[in-house]
């Protein structure tokens, strides 16, 4: 298929799923911190070791982005379903929306905890 | 593809038009569950953040004691739900368009079944007992 340009939206249609399919097997992590937080005192210290960890941090930090874009993404596609939003500039600008506002959500999410968690 | 300037020439027929329903007969329920639980995790998206937030560093006691507050633990309950569903629905999509074998692809819809609703009640379980104390 060499006849068509690759655009912004359907390279955005792949993220979203892919975000999507990150994000079905991150709540096993979401299960993990709840059942550890049930267990006790012990299994949420693994937890909690993990999610502190380098490793840990990075997965947490790439699961919020995850999350923050494939919402926003999706507000986007609510949109298209409400039949808004398919003019050619009004679709670049909510691809553009959801892929800037996800990175922004990410980064204020982030400062905030480092601010009040004093990253603990 | 817009659907403001097709109207008229739409294939559905009236009587489809009128029940509101696709070739499926019933094809439209997940399509519409799909949005619904969007729509409600958008909604809970702040309070469980927040709830998250307030967690931060703090011990499994303290998670214990704002986890089973009782609004807590219901807006965690409906978060759940809500996602559990929603990727179940959002999963069963990716696999009928991407898995072609009819047995490979039953068998994966199954799995998904059993994985988000295993996740759902996990996580569901848990907040339960960290409500109720036991």
């Amino acid at each position: 298929m060499q006849v068509y340009r690759w655009t912004l939206t359907m390279a955005l249609s792949i993220v979203h799923r892919a975000t999507g399919i990150a994000l079905y097997v991150g709540t096993l992590l979401l299960a993990w911190w709840l059942i550890a937080a049930a267990s006790g005192p012990a299994a949420y210290s693994h937890v909690q070791a993990f999610t502190g960890s380098i490793i840990g941090r990075l997965i947490m930090f790439g699961y919020t982005w995850a999350l923050m874009h494939h919402m926003l993404s999706g507000i986007r596609h609510f949109v298209w379903d409400l039949g808004y939003g398919f003019k050619a500039n009004e679709r670049e600008a909510l691809t553009w929306g959801a892929l800037i506002g996800g990175i922004v959500l990410t980064v204020l999410i982030w400062i905030i905890a480092y601010a009040i968690g004093g990253g603990r | 593809m817009s659907t403001a300037d097709t109207p008229k020439r739409s294939m559905r027929t009236p009587l489809g038009r009128v029940r509101n329903l696709g070739a499926a007969h019933s094809g439209t329920s997940d399509f519409w569950r799909q949005r619904l639980t969007a729509v409600a995790m958008v909604l809970l998206m702040i309070p469980v953040i927040v709830v998250i937030m307030m967690l931060l560093g703090r011990n499994q006691a303290y998670a214990k004691q704002i986890l089973g507050s009782l609004p807590i633990a219901i807006i965690m309950v409906l978060f759940i739900i809500a996602s559990a569903w929603h990727m179940k629905i959002g999963m069963q999509v990716v696999i009928e368009d991407y898995v072609h074998n009819e047995k490979l692809k039953l068998a994966s819809i199954m799995l998904n079944n059993f994985f988000s609703i295993a996740v759902a009640l996990a996580s569901i379980y848990a907040i339960l007992q960290l409500s109720s104390g036991v």
